[in-house]
């Protein structure tokens, strides 16, 4: 609820903004509703599980995830062989060897999650000067980040906005700054294929991407809200029991 | 106390009055008209303790490298035991802090307690607000994200607008030519340092009220003790009170809006090569931060903003006015809203680009903050037609 009232402001706020910015700032983001909202959200595990799947298959090929380590994937409901097998699937350097070469090995689960550039410099030479930003934290260092991420995603589309002038090697996106973005559209209709009946749209995708980001920002979400209530309740009695003494003390001050 | 446990006390108390303060302690009294507007005393009490709590525990994970710091909060926020809770409590903490104090200041103001003869609990007060100030500002800079960094750099390149020595204030607060690793140590260093600087400023604040008492919203002093209850228990039961409600507000942002209060750039580790769009403090330092931009001179801007704050050094002198409450005096009670209206406006104003009609709204309210001071509370004093004050507490509180 509260969260909802925090939204609406905020739309507002960004609606008269854009409105007085000019026409190359970016749209506010779309609203959607996510399970992990207000103070009962929660995870949806399966929709985590669809937007690792994304990750991996997709974003990893350009996007590090440097905070999530293999071995936090069990908390999203995978088995240690199934960890096992993925983080075999990257390469690490491993300690020097006697002759003080170092050579790769597999990763292990214990390790985090390996970038796909050893660094910057790399990943700008790969990717026409532009930086594949870390998404281990983005969905917290964007405002309103889940829906914002979800409106980039979506928001690719081949017919400009008459204003808008696009840089060489920039595909337009009216929901990034400067309506512009260096990142080619990731995300194309079964892209990804999903196990179970979902399909594998550009919305659901999207939203299960999403879904994964939310969690690797902050995983100690779901612990967070269930401790508030009880912490919410508490205070609650707290002050309760604190208004009642008060007034009992106070009763014979004349 | 009698016998030998009586001669032990006596004893100690002769060389070191404990006895004697806890007996005062003891039997201190309050007026017995204080509005829930006093309870944010010991609420900022309660917040600053909660602060220096949660930072002890965070300092002992922390590591003030420049390479290090962001990952190290990571660390916290991800595989610290309950780190996650102890980050945001400290960082909701910071503003819940200031929430009370400016509250506090705010019910000072209106009641006029800054007033003879509290004037030097009111220049303490003021002490410890600059000291909070540096210490959050320092607090802010440590999670080493892009706002940190950035703001960092702004406010400390302020010294260099000092004339002829500037520059070399800046290097010297910096360790070498720019914000970087020797910058982030000293902060931290300080920012756990300066915590307990405050709280001797506290207890100093502390044992002047004691001297006089609480200030009362009739603004009447105390006569007779039939206008006081011991502080203990109506009073602490009564904080209590307050400190639920506290808590309420302070829970709700800790679990449901952590990050609300803080900036999303923030989560983006600090890069020199890369200027965030906006560079903006902390909601508290807007207004202040307002009136900074509104001149613009740097120097001249630097000069206001500190104005601001060591105007109110002044206050007992620059309102005149014989009746200290705000409740008997009409026409002050009005320019007091304005003014806490006009605060409001510089701090939305601090947080929008510095363009277009921020400009000039920035200025027009930087000039009204000081007509507040420097002319309406001087007038106030000669002109205004104050409404009866009450004989006694007593008799107020009896209506």
């Amino acid at each position: 609820m509260q969260n909802k009232i925090f939204k609406a402001i905020y739309v507002t706020i960004l609606a008269a903004v854009s409105n007085l910015a000019m026409a190359s700032s970016q749209l506010p983001p779309k609203q959607i509703e996510w399970s992990f909202d207000g103070i009962f959200g929660y995870f949806d595990k399966t929709a985590i599980q669809r937007g690792f799947k994304v990750y991996k298959e997709v974003c990893q090929t350009c996007h590090s995830l440097k905070y999530t380590s293999y071995l936090d994937l069990k908390k999203i409901g995978f088995s240690k062989d199934e960890i096992k097998a993925i983080a075999s699937e990257s390469q690490v350097d491993a300690a020097p060897n006697e002759e003080e070469v170092v050579k790769k090995r597999p990763a292990e689960i214990t390790d985090m999650f390996v970038p796909a550039y050893p660094n910057e410099q790399a990943a700008r030479s790969a990717n026409n000067g532009a930086l594949p930003p870390d998404l281990s934290l983005i969905v917290k260092a964007r405002p309103d980040g889940a829906n914002y991420l979800y409106s980039i995603l979506t928001g690719y589309s081949n017919h400009p906005h008459a204003n808008v002038v696009i840089d060489p090697g920039m595909y337009y996106n009216p929901y990034f700054a400067n309506q512009q973005i260096a990142m080619p559209p990731p995300l194309s209709q079964g892209l990804v294929t999903y196990d179970n009946n979902e399909s594998p749209s550009i919305e659901q995708m999207s939203k299960d991407l999403v879904h994964f980001l939310h969690w690797t920002a902050e995983p100690e979400m779901e612990a967070r809200k269930l401790m508030g209530i009880k912490v919410l309740l508490y205070l609650i009695a707290f002050t309760a029991i604190f208004y009642i003494a008060k007034k009992r003390i106070w009763k014979n001050v004349k | 106390m009698s016998g030998k446990m009586g001669k032990i006390v006596e004893w100690i108390d002769y060389r070191l009055p404990i006895f004697s303060f806890l007996k005062h302690l003891g039997e201190y009294r309050t007026p017995k008209n204080l509005s829930y507007m006093w309870s944010f005393g010991s609420i900022a009490g309660i917040a600053l303790v909660i602060q220096i709590i949660t930072g002890l525990f965070l300092a002992m994970h922390y590591s003030p490298n420049a390479d290090k710091a962001f990952q190290s909060v990571e660390y916290i926020m991800r595989n610290v035991n309950y780190g996650w809770l102890i980050r945001y409590i400290h960082a909701v903490g910071a503003s819940m802090f200031f929430v009370a104090v400016y509250a506090h200041i705010a019910r000072g103001m209106y009641y006029g307690s800054y007033k003879s003869p509290r004037e030097m609990v009111w220049f303490m007060g003021i002490f410890i607000f600059l000291l909070m100030m540096a210490t959050a500002f320092m607090g802010y800079v440590l999670p080493w994200g892009q706002m940190s960094f950035w703001g960092a750099t702004v406010i400390t390149s302020l010294f260099s607008a000092i004339p002829v020595i500037g520059e070399t204030i800046v290097q010297w607060l910096w360790g070498g030519f720019a914000v970087g690793d020797a910058t982030l140590n000293r902060f931290f260093v300080l920012h756990y340092l300066f915590p307990f600087v405050i709280v001797a400023v506290v207890i100093i604040h502390i044992i002047a009220l004691h001297i006089h008492g609480s200030n009362n919203p009739t603004g009447v002093e105390v006569k007779t003790k039939k206008d006081t209850v011991p502080f203990h228990p109506y009073y602490t039961i009564k904080d209590f009170v307050g400190f639920g409600a506290f808590f309420l507000i302070f829970a709700y942002f800790v679990f449901y809006q952590p990050n609300y209060l803080g900036h999303p750039d923030n989560y983006i580790e600090a890069n020199p090569m890369v200027t965030p769009e906006h560079i903006v403090p902390e909601w508290y330092f807007l207004p202040f931060y307002a009136m900074l931009r509104a001149i613009p001179d740097k120097l001249g801007g630097v000069m206001t903003m500190l104005a601001s704050i060591l105007i109110l050094f002044l206050l007992p002198w620059l309102d005149s006015s014989k009746v200290k409450s705000g409740r008997y005096r009409p026409v002050f009670k009005v320019c007091f809203w304005i003014f806490i209206g006009n605060v409001m406006l510089l701090g939305y104003i601090g947080g929008k680009p510095p363009e277009g009609i921020y400009v000039i709204l920035g200025q027009f309210s930087t000039f009204y903050y000081f007509t507040h001071f420097l002319l309406i509370l001087p007038l106030l004093g000669k002109y205004e037609k104050t409404l009866e004050i009450p004989k006694s507490i007593s008799d107020d509180y009896a209506k």
